[in-house]
This record gives C-alpha cells, sequence and structure tokens, in this order.
C-alpha cells in the first residue's frame, strides 16, 4: 500500500469522523444542539484531530525508523569477509539497497512469484545480468551474501511496509472509536479539542530547536568521525591544504580561513562605508522623491539571489579586473580572484549594512538631533558628532552580522574567488574559502569514509561556530544599544 | 575713527552673513559630505544597473534560437529495409543513419539554390547541423512510421556556434582559430540565411526543454529544472506555512515566558543567520543519509528549504500578528469566544495579508537558493522530466539557480548565455512574486 494511499484513507476517516462527530453529538443530546457543552462542530473536530493526528505521527515515526531497523538486520547477515577490499560496510549495503530495489524490476520483467525469487540463488544464477536487462546497473558482482541480504532487505521492508500500512489504519480507526464513545452533552469536546491543537502548536514551534539540534548533532558526529580519521592538530595546526584521492592528504584548514577573511575583508571594506553614507545619505540628506527610489532599489540588490553575483562576478567583474587591473599590473593572469568576490561580495552586502543602519539611525532621537542643531552645528557634524557615536553600538552590530553574512557565503566565492587553497597577500591571486571547499568536497559522488569528505563536516563546524559566534555578539551588542533609549 | 576703518576688511557683502574662513571650511566640510553621500548612492545604483545589463546583454539572446529548415528525405532503404514497420526493428536505425539524411538534405539544399563555396567539406555541412537534431528527427519518424519514403520538410536546429555566429559571439576571426567551426561554414551560413533557410526565431525549447549534454549547448533548456524549482516550492509552501504560522501563533499568543521560550525565540533567530550551505550540509547528513531520501530529489530539495524559509515567515507572521490591534481580540472573548476561536476566527484572517506577503517573500528567497542544493546532489545531469507529484517529489529533477551553476562550469561559451538566459527567468519569477507580495500589502493591508 503506498503511502499516498495511506495518508489519502486516514485523511478520508478523519472527514468521516467529523461528520459523524457532529451528527453523534446532535444526537447524544436529542436533536437539541443547546444542550450540549460545546458546539457540535467542536466534537466533530474532536473527532477528527483524534483520527488524523495520532496515526499520522506515527506514519511519520515509522517511515523514520524502519529503514535503519531494515538496514542493520541486512547488515547483519554480513560477514567481514563478504565485504571486498578497498571497499566497506556502507558501500556494499548501497548495493544491497539497489539489488533489493532492483529485484521487483526483475520478477516482473521474468514474471517470477515469491516463491520462485526465494528459491533464486547467487551461486547458480547471473544477478548481475538479470538486474542489468531491467535497467539496474551494479558495480561489482553479485556473491552470495549481498544477495541473500538484499533479498532479506526486500523482504522485511515489504513486511514493513504492510505492518505500517496496518497499524496506521489501526490506530486511526482507534482514535475515532475511542473520540465517537466519548461523546455525550456533558463532555467538554471545545476544552479537548483546544488543548489538542495548541498541542500541535507547541509541537510545530519546537522544529526550530529540532533543526538546530539536527545541525549540531550531523556536524558534530561527521567531524568525530573526521577527526577519528586525521588528527586534529593537523587540521588546525598545517599551513598545506592539498587532498589526495589516494591518502596521505594534508587538510590543514589555514588556507581556507586566511582566503575566507580576506575575501570577507575586502567585501566589508567596500560595503561598509558605501552602506552606511547610503543610510546617513537617505535618512537626513535625501528628498521624498529620492528616497521613494533609491529605497527601492537597493532593496532590490537585496532581494537578488547569490548566484546572480556570482555569474556577475564570473562572466563581468572577474574578466574586467584581470584586463585592467591584475595584468597591467602584473599582479595575476586569473579573472577568479580574491578581489573580484570581495568586490561583488561587498556589492551583495551593501543593502544588508545600509537597511540595518537605517533603522539604527532612525532609532536615535530626533531630540538629539534638534540639540545639536539648535547649538549651531551643520547637518553633518551632527551626523558626525552626535548621531554615529549614539548609534555606533548599533552600527557594529549591523557591521558584525554583515561579516557573518560575508564569511558564510557561498555562492559568490565558487563561482568567483577560485579554487586554489593559497596563502598569499596578492588580491589580484584565486585563493579559496570554507565554503568552497565544503561544495568541492561534498558534490559529485559523496562517499563517507574518507577523510578527504569528512574534511567538509569539519569545516562546516569552523563555519557554524564563527558564523553562531559573531551573530551571538552582534545580538547581544544590539540588544544593549536598545536599552539606553527605550 | 578713520584709521580704524583704514586697517578694516572690505565692507561686508552679505550683511550680517559673513561667512569667515572658519564658516566656510565647516559649509565645505558639509558639502563635501553631502557629496559622499551621493557618491555612495551613486555606487549602490550603478552596481544595480551594472548587474542587470550585464545578466540582460549576456541572457537575451538565450531566447533566440537559429534553425534550418530543411527538406529531409525520409528513404526507406536507410530507415526500414524490411518495410515492416514496425517500430522495434525502426529503433536499431541509430542517430548516426539519421545524422546522414539531414547532412544530405542540406547537401541538396545548397546545391539547388546555387551556392558555391570554395574548399567547403562534407564536415562542414554536417557540423552545420546539431548533433541534437538527428536524435529529433528519429524521435518523429518512430512516431509516425509512416512518414518514411516521403520527403518532409523538418525544421532542426543550427550547431551552437552557427548559432553563435547569428549572435555575434563568433566571428570569422575567432572562427580561423577554433577547431569546431571553419570560416567556410560562415560563409554558408551567411548564404543560407539570405535565402531564409537558416533562421533565428522566438527560443520556446529553452524553458521547455530539458538539459543538454556539454557538446549541445544549442539544445539545452530549462523545462526539468523550472519543473523542479515549482515542485520545490510546493514542498516549501505546504510545509513552512502551516508550521510557520503554528509557531508564530503559539509564540505570540499562548506561550507563557519562560526559559523553554526563550530557547524556541533564540533559536530560530539564529537559524535566520545560520550560513545556507550548513543547511546543505544539514540536509546531506539528516535527509540523504539517515533517512535514505534519494538523492537530487525534489523533496530533500524542499525540505532544506522549509527549514531556512521558516525563520523568515515565522518573523513576518508573529509581526503580522503583533499588528492586530488587542481590541479584536478582547471584543471577540467579550462575546464569548473561546481563546482559541478569537484568533483563528478573528485574529488570523486578519493578519493573513501580512502572513502571506511575508511567505511569499520567503518563497522568493529560497527559490533562488543554490548552495544547499549543490550538496544534496542536485548538480547532477537529469534529462528525464520528473513525473507528476506525489511520486514526482522522489525523481532525481534538476532546480533553476543549480543549473546556472552547471552551465557556468561548462567549457562552451554557448553555455554562459545559456546561464544568463537561465537568470532571465529566474529574475522574472522572483519579479512576479515579490509583485503579488507587494500588491496583496497595498490590497489588503490594513492600518488600525
Amino acid at each position: 500500500m503506498s503511502i499516498g494511499l495511506i495518508l489519502l484513507i486516514v485523511l478520508a476517516l478523519a472527514v468521516a469522523g467529523y461528520a459523524i462527530g457532529r451528527a453523534r453529538s446532535v444526537r447524544t443530546a436529542g436533536g437539541d444542539a443547546r444542550k450540549l457543552h460545546s458546539l457540535p462542530g467542536s466534537y466533530g473536530q474532536m473527532a477528527f484531530l483524534f483520527t488524523a493526528v495520532p496515526a499520522l505521527l506515527v506514519l511519520m515515526a515509522w517511515l523514520l525508523i524502519q529503514p535503519i531497523v531494515v538496514e542493520n538486520r541486512a547488515a547483519n547477515l554480513l560477514t567481514p569477509a563478504d565485504i571486498p577490499d578497498g571497499s566497506n560496510t556502507s558501500l556494499v549495503m548501497a548495493d544491497v539497497r539497489r539489488i533489493a530495489d532492483g529485484l521487483d524490476l526483475v520478477m516482473a520483467d521474468a514474471g517470477m512469484g515469491e516463491g520462485e525469487l526465494a528459491a533464486m540463488r547467487a551461486d547458480f544464477s547471473d544477478i548481475r545480468t538479470r538486474l542489468g536487462n531491467v535497467g539496474v546497473a551494479i558495480g561489482a558482482n553479485v556473491t552470495p551474501a549481498v544477495f541473500e541480504a538484499a533479498k532479506t532487505y526486500r523482504a522485511d521492508s515489504k513486511t514493513g511496509r504492510t505492518a505500517m500500512a496496518a497499524l496506521v489504519l489501526l490506530i486511526a480507526l482507534g482514535g475515532l472509536g475511542v473520540a465517537l464513545t466519548r461523546i455525550r452533552p456533558d463532555f467538554r469536546a471545545r476544552n479537548v479539542s483546544e488543548s489538542f491543537v495548541v498541542a500541535l502548536l507547541i509541537g510545530s514551534s519546537l522544529v526550530a530547536i529540532l533543526t538546530t539540534v539536527g545541525i549540531v548533532a550531523s556536524l558534530l558526529v561527521e567531524s568525530i568521525h573526521f577527526f577519528r580519521l586525521y588528527p586534529a592538530r593537523e587540521f588546525f595546526g598545517s599551513l598545506t591544504w592539498n587532498p589526495q584521492f589516494r591518502g596521505n592528504s594534508e587538510l590543514g584548514i589555514w588556507p581556507l580561513l586566511w582566503g575566507t577573511l580576506y575575501v570577507s575583508f575586502i567585501a566589508l571594506v567596500f560595503a561598509v562605508p558605501v552602506g552606511l553614507l547610503i543610510a546617513i545619505y537617505l535618512s537626513e540628506y535625501a528628498s521624498r522623491r529620492m528616497r521613494a527610489v533609491v529605497k527601492p532599489a537597493v532593496e532590490i540588490l537585496a532581494g537578488i539571489p547569490t548566484i546572480v553575483y556570482g555569474l556577475f562576478a564570473l562572466i563581468t567583474v572577474g574578466p574586467f579586473l584581470r584586463d585592467y587591473f591584475a595584468q597591467p599590473m602584473g599582479l595575476g593572469q586569473s579573472s577568479s580572484s580574491v578581489m573580484t568576490a570581495g568586490l561583488v561580495m561587498g556589492i551583495m552586502l551593501i543593502p544588508f549594512v545600509s537597511s540595518l543602519s537605517d533603522d539604527i539611525i532612525n532609532a536615535v532621537p530626533q531630540a538629539m538631533r534638534d540639540g545639536s542643531y539648535g547649538l549651531g552645528a551643520t547637518q553633518s557634524e551632527t551626523v558626525k558628532q552626535v548621531i554615529l557615536p549614539a548609534a555606533l553600538p548599533g552600527i557594529v552590530g549591523a557591521i558584525l552580522l554583515a561579516a557573518s553574512r560575508a564569511i558564510g557565503e557561498t555562492m559568490i566565492v565558487v563561482m568567483g574567488a577560485g579554487a586554489a587553497a593559497k596563502l598569499s597577500l596578492n588580491p589580484f591571486e584565486a585563493m579559496t574559502t570554507v565554503t568552497v571547499k565544503i561544495v568541492g568536497q561534498l558534490t559529485g559522488d559523496t562517499e563517507f569514509a574518507s577523510p578527504e569528505t569528512l574534511v567538509a563536516f569539519a569545516l562546516g563546524l569552523v563555519l557554524f561556530v564563527f558564523t553562531l559566534g559573531l551573530n551571538v555578539i552582534a545580538l547581544v551588542v544590539v540588544r544593549k544599544y536598545r536599552e539606553q533609549y527605550e | 575713527m578713520t584709521d580704524a576703518t583704514a586697517t578694516q576688511t572690505p565692507p561686508r557683502r552679505g550683511g550680517l552673513l559673513e561667512l569667515d574662513a572658519r564658516t566656510r571650511r565647516r559649509n565645505a566640510a558639509e558639502a563635501r559630505f553631502r557629496l559622499y553621500g551621493l557618491i555612495a548612492v551613486g555606487i549602490g545604483m550603478l552596481a544595480l544597473v551594472l548587474l542587470l545589463i550585464s545578466v540582460l546583454s549576456s541572457g537575451l539572446g538565450a531566447f533566440q534560437q537559429t534553425s534550418l529548415r530543411l527538406d529531409v528525405t525520409l528513404t526507406e532503404k536507410a530507415l526500414d529495409k524490411t518495410g515492416s514497420r514496425d517500430p522495434e526493428v525502426m529503433k536499431k536505425v541509430t542517430t548516426i543513419t539519421y545524422g546522414k539524411l539531414l547532412e544530405q538534405a542540406l547537401a541538396k539544399t545548397i546545391e539547388d539554390k546555387g551556392i558555391v563555396i570554395d574548399g567547403l567539406s562534407k564536415t562542414d555541412i554536417k557540423d552545420m547541423i546539431s548533433k541534437d537534431a538527428a536524435a529529433r528527427v528519429r524521435d518523429r519518424v518512430l512516431a509516425h512510421p509512416d512518414l518514411i519514403g516521403e520527403t518532409v520538410p523538418f525544421t532542426v536546429l543550427a550547431n551552437g556556434r552557427i548559432d553563435g555566429y547569428l549572435k555575434g559571439r563568433v566571428t570569422m576571426d575567432s572562427a580561423q582559430r577554433d577547431s569546431n567551426v571553419s570560416p567556410n561554414q560562415l560563409l554558408l551560413a551567411d548564404a543560407l540565411r539570405a535565402d531564409g533557410t537558416l533562421y533565428k526565431a522566438f527560443n520556446w525549447a529553452f524553458i521547455t526543454a530539458p538539459d543538454a549534454s556539454e557538446l549541445r549547448p544549442e539544445a539545452a533548456g530549462l523545462g526539468v529544472a523550472i519543473l523542479g524549482s515549482a515542485y520545490m516550492m510546493i514542498v516549501v509552501l505546504c510545509l513552512s506555512l502551516p508550521l510557520g504560522v503554528a509557531t508564530s501563533i503559539y509564540l505570540e499568543e499562548f506561550a507563557p515566558k519562560n526559559r523553554i521560550t526563550d530557547l524556541i525565540e533564540v533559536n530560530i533567530s539564529n537559524l535566520a543567520a545560520v550560513p545556507s550551505i550548513v543547511f546543505g550540509i544539514l540536509g546531506l547528513a539528516i535527509f540523504i543519509n539517515f533517512a535514505g531520501l534519494p538523492q537530487s530529489a525534489p523533496i530533500v530539495g524542499g525540505l532544506v528549504l522549509t527549514l531556512m524559509t521558516l525563520p523568515t515567515i515565522i518573523i513576518s507572521t508573529r509581526a503580522a500578528l503583533k499588528a492586530v490591534p488587542p481590541s479584536i481580540r478582547d471584543a471577540a472573548l467579550g462575546i464569548g469566544a473561546s481563546k482559541m476561536q478569537s484568533i483563528f476566527h478573528h485574529v488570523l484572517p486578519l493578519a493573513m495579508p501580512g502572513i502571506l506577503t511575508g511567505t511569499i517573500i520567503g518563497l522568493a528567497q529560497a527559490l533562488g537558493e543554490t548552495a544547499p542544493l549543490l550538496l544534496i546532489g542536485m548538480v547532477a545531469f537529469v534529462r528525464e522530466y520528473p513525473d507528476a507529484p506525489p511520486e514526482g517529489f522522489f525523481d532525481p529533477a534538476s532546480a533553476l539557480p543549480v543549473q546556472v551553476y552547471n552551465w557556468t562550469q561548462r567549457a562552451d561559451p554557448a553555455f554562459v548565455e545559456r546561464a544568463s538566459g537561465a537568470i532571465i527567468v529566474l529574475l522574472v519569477f522572483l519579479l512576479a512574486m515579490n509583485a503579488v507580495a507587494i500588491l496583496l500589502r497595498r490590497r489588503f493591508e490594513r492600518r488600525w
């Protein structure tokens, strides 16, 4: 039974529950809805929730847990001898899964029944060719143990699916039954169904916490795997980044961190003055008409996806900087460079800095401006000596947030900064960043056993800690500043 | 007295407001500061204009494509030796045979029109036609076997380089140096264009066709990517709107002030600032490796983007809920509604425009997001359209921004034009979504 069908049946039951619950409540009150504690609809709602919610929760939990259980059972059938040299359990299990999926196709192709499948043995028939015939390509020859594991996998998945369908439908029916039997005129249906809804609301607000837990857990677990395979001292101490396919990689984080910080620095040097001046100009000088044009334009800049900035770096800014700056000055030949990525990222950050600063500048009380003007200060003097100092903590917060954005930005540096891990001061040279290497190590066919792949998780952890730290500092700074005026 | 007047500076011109050096300096500083501000605004505007011009100028070409009108004689001898018209038998004839027919058709056209170019080789003629064309002709013939034996007019794509020549990307100079195109072909293209065999037309295939391999940029399209992006947006909408609204209602209306509530709030504001690539790592580790969902599937992309969009939706929903005045709640409670009823029947409908605006803006952000999708395998080369939902959510697909990235990684410069064209499509979608959001806000937002 497919999941879609189960969902549909559960929903149909729940809707039926609503109708029956509603009708039944009126009937128990002898047709007079005024004798009921709650509105008839509340009874229906209760029946709906009792039918749908537990069943769907069980369905979700089952879908999450079943693959793990089935996988473990199948993996237990494999002895270490079944795993070829240069491979590992997870690779073999991937084959097992693919064979198990392919078996259905083979059976349909050859018109086999379950019994014939059980009798099929890898030592007698060529499974790999038969799977190949139905379009399932297997990398290695199928050994008997792997084939048996695949058969178990398939059988367990099937039983699991059936059991799940039965259980979910049973729970839905049970919930419906419980709800319907409890319907009496004095039953507080509204209170029950409303506390049910509050529970649901709380549940969905926990998704945010679960997400954070998921992020931290996935980063930590895989990072620990990585540090088991590769010493942490090397990772944090080595100055070379040189991954090799055949092991013996040097995976020092410093060249990547250097590139990240260099690009972010250039971006901030460009974005902070420009963004701040735009904010000041718009809030202190610009006419109404100008504001009406410039502000939305800056917001458009903020709404443009980073891939567009990446393309801009790749086809316009990069070649321009190379042809007019790097080559004439003899600083480099590459169109992707720290400067390219930094400048384009600076453009991306302008709206970020300007809108945050705009808010902060506008929050400075008008009385402070008026006082300054009253003392005879010009507008620019007021801005420089009164408004900016008053807004400074907020602006520092904004800059820190912009810095955290810059460090975590991916597409611009992937397309603009290059891929060579270098420690160099020349801004027209291609360098690489933490995010570029995360993408580089994790795209394509990923195999989760080598330090070359797992290093991406350690890099992600460093990135996460870095940006989180910056954000927390920024929030603290901003919060402190707010306390002054409110 | 006279002495004093003699030593004085010339009489004041502006009466009381004579500018001394200090005032002048201060005014100059004021003007300078103003100018800096203007320059900064100018830089911002210039950046926006340059960005748009750069994308538009390199991308608009992708919406035009060069094609050839050819009368192809589908000889029975070549395509169906047995004469049985059995599709199974005819499938054995490969695209190479069809390519030869196309080549003959073009050669015949050249001969008929009396075009003579010195040194034009057979390969030159063959390479005028896209490598994709033979496959399309074959598909059509397999679908309509009765065409065999007739001379059928076909419209086939021209080679990417010839297309580039008509768009000004390839010139006689560059053709000299390029091994993929010869100057003779360009002369031939000029001649064919003059009599209308070769022409440029609007390129629907760019929007509907699937991606094509490295060697045939002229056939590459956005169909699978648009479909994949649409699927992901459906998933994001269906999950993040209910989840986000439920979370906001709880935090704004029910949550007691305690540690857990604080924890949730801090979490949400932190999630809003976590780099997008970290969400990609989460998707890879949890949804693909742990939960065993398939790679490159829109469902995984949708889940990851949902988690990224949630903070945006929650923040705007809470603002919208906060904006509904307490008098509405009080009035509802006063006539006997429960708290839940007052919220769901009164507050929520009034906050809906704000919520929808925030949701659309969140969706627009999600639509342009690239980095996390790279990690969950959306970069894979996908030629098959995904099935209709819900099964289609689990089929491999691409996504618009990822397709852009994919094309920029390819060697042929024609793909840069395609990538920029894809960006234009993406920007059009974003523009439309933002326009709807602004319209909603203008039309329905109430000020209390």
